[in-house]
């Protein structure tokens, strides 16, 4: 028997997202309207919005980035939704995953039958200056952030350990962005729709038209090394290394398992949950694995009886490239030290062993924080039912699996998802 | 009053962690019940619950677990002139007593160290930064 169980089933029985990307114009509670919208229309059987028994939502913070607290009863009151009790939940870049957890919770213990989870967060009012400085607060201000870390620096650094370890170099982590921007290019939500080829000669076009020499980049490995299309950020990190500067959000429709025909012709059952916490980034005893990530991710196995083996696709956090190799290895897809190799032989691809990130990802999708767990149960929702269009992995994926992480790995939340 | 804060009192916290910085002395917290070795200093053993601490001077000798060149940094590191052309280095340093911390990594002069790898032995250097009245000691470490 599993140590943690859900007191009764639930189910999804509709997900959807606004567009991830920039939007000058729109708040938070603009886009979270639109995903409420885009979730509504993907209930099959109809939602009445007056059935909602409560509102959980995901949002790091719109405090520094819109200068707006209390954020969840604005979302209600946006979405009609008044009087209904709406939570705000907030651990960093997994807000968006605990969220959905909460939610999850909050049902199994018989309190609600019909849940909204949503995620939000509007970024662009801000410079990308003052961006890094409120990210850097998911951080310890107190023995971090006077270090200078950012958060590419802190995921650099886990690059480096991670290269010395096990011999990888920074090319290796290319076939990760090249990837997530090949799904991303099918994706018609996603902030970056082109793969790297089609910004590779973008930029050429750019040059050409700027009378410029046109430079001679062979291929996407070659546009990558070159600092001037691909500068440093946090070396080694460089700029298509990291997810992007995004709004958006994402909201998904939670239901008491007993109810979940009654609004899905095909829901899917929400059959693991983990959550884990841990220490500030300096106080682990290894730098190259995200001890909450695994212990989220066997705590979910463990609820669903399952394995990563069976699991048929999932959506990871891949914030930076060398944390979707890392989540690779804690999730128990590939040894450790082998999934850089994996992702560079393919086995991570949407006709690998095991998919990730077929919507393009953190990096291509877009990473507006809060909204990102749920953004990515948007995507399995689409996989699992067979309707992702130009990107649908090929083979039936009745098994998924969503990998949302806060900070450098503080938080971690997982959930594994069934289709019968 | 303007009395001396008596060290055996400092408290086990940034503020006490800092006043010693500012003293050129890299002080951890070490838990008079169980002997574990808190850096950050803390009020609370996370490992036995102890409330018993005791103030100990570290060695300053460390070594290099994971690092980073910021070519894009924090307003308060643009600030000391650091820029994309002119990054910072910041890493994770494991100590010889156990704990590991977070600091900037500098070479000779404040630059960025001409030879940098994950494994390479590294010592604590006190560090003035900021400016005039706001002048501080920072945490910062060199080969």
């Amino acid at each position: 028997m599993p140590r943690h169980k859900l007191g009764r089933g639930v189910a999804v029985a509709g997900a959807g997202m606004s567009r991830f990307g920039l939007f000058p114009g729109q708040s938070g509670r603009d886009l979270f309207v639109e995903a409420f919208n885009a979730m509504r229309q993907s209930v099959d059987r109809g939602l009445d919005p007056r059935q909602i028994d409560a509102i959980y939502v995901g949002n790091f913070n719109s405090e520094l980035f819109e200068n707006q607290g209390q954020l969840a009863p604005i979302l209600a009151d946006w979405t009609g939704l008044l009087p209904r009790p709406a939570t705000r939940v907030e651990d960093a870049c997994a807000s968006g995953g605990v969220a959905l957890r909460q939610g999850i919770l909050a049902i199994a213990s018989g309190a609600y039958d019909i849940v909204l989870v949503g995620g939000v967060e509007k970024m662009s009012g801000l410079s990308i200056e003052r961006v890094t400085d409120v990210l850097s607060t998911a951080a310890d201000v107190l023995y971090e952030t006077p270090a200078g870390f950012t958060f590419p620096g802190f995921y650099a650094a886990i690059a480096t350990a991670y290269m010395t370890r096990y011999q990888a170099t920074t090319e290796m982590l290319m076939d990760v962005t090249i990837k997530n921007h090949q799904n991303g290019a099918y994706n018609e939500k996603a902030q970056f729709q082109m793969t790297i080829r089609q910004v590779m000669e973008k930029a050429r076009e750019q040059a050409a038209a700027k009378g410029l020499p046109a430079p001679g980049w062979k291929n996407e490995y070659d546009f990558l090394s070159d600092p001037r299309a691909n500068p440093p950020i946090a070396a080694p990190l460089c700029l298509y290394d990291c997810s992007p500067i995004s709004d958006g959000a994402a909201a998904v429709l939670l239901v008491a398992e007993n109810l979940a025909k009654a609004f899905s012709s095909v829901p899917l059952y929400v059959i693991g949950s983990g959550q884990a916490s841990d220490g500030a980034f300096y106080s682990r005893p290894d730098l190259v694995s995200l001890r909450s990530a695994r212990a989220a991710a066997w705590e979910a196995y463990e609820m669903a009886g399952v394995g990563p083996r069976d699991i048929k696709m999932a959506e990871v956090h891949d914030c930076f490239t060398i944390a979707e190799i890392i989540a690779s290895e804690d999730l128990g897809f590939f040894e450790p030290g082998t999934g850089v190799k994996a992702a560079q032989d393919g086995m991570t691809a949407r006709d690998g062993r095991v998919p990730l990130n077929t919507s393009g990802g953190l990096k291509a999708k877009g990473h507006p924080v809060g909204a990102s767990g749920v953004g990515q149960v948007v995507e399995v929702w689409k996989q699992m039912r067979a309707e992702a269009g130009g990107r649908q992995v090929s083979r039936d994926v009745n098994l998924a699996l969503t990998h949302n992480v806060g900070g450098t790995g503080q938080t971690s939340a997982v959930h594994i998802f069934e289709r019968r | 009053m303007n009395t001396p804060v008596a060290e055996d009192i400092r408290p086990f916290n940034h503020t006490g962690f800092y006043q010693y910085l500012a003293e050129r002395r890299l002080m951890a917290a070490r838990c008079a019940t169980c002997g574990e070795i808190n850096l950050p200093p803390r009020a609370l053993c996370p490992r036995c619950f102890g409330t018993n601490m005791e103030w100990i001077e570290l060695s300053g000798e460390g070594q290099l677990e994971g690092f980073t060149l910021i070519h894009v940094g924090l307003p308060a590191m643009a600030a000391e002139g650091y820029n994309r052309q002119n990054p910072y280095c910041s890493g994770v340093v494991r100590l010889a007593e156990g704990p590991a911390v977070a600091a900037q990594i500098v070479g000779e002069d404040g630059a960025i160290p001409t030879t940098i790898e994950v494994g390479m032995p590294l010592r604590v250097v006190f560090f003035e930064i900021g400016k005039a009245e706001n002048r501080s000691i920072a945490l910062v470490f060199k080969p």
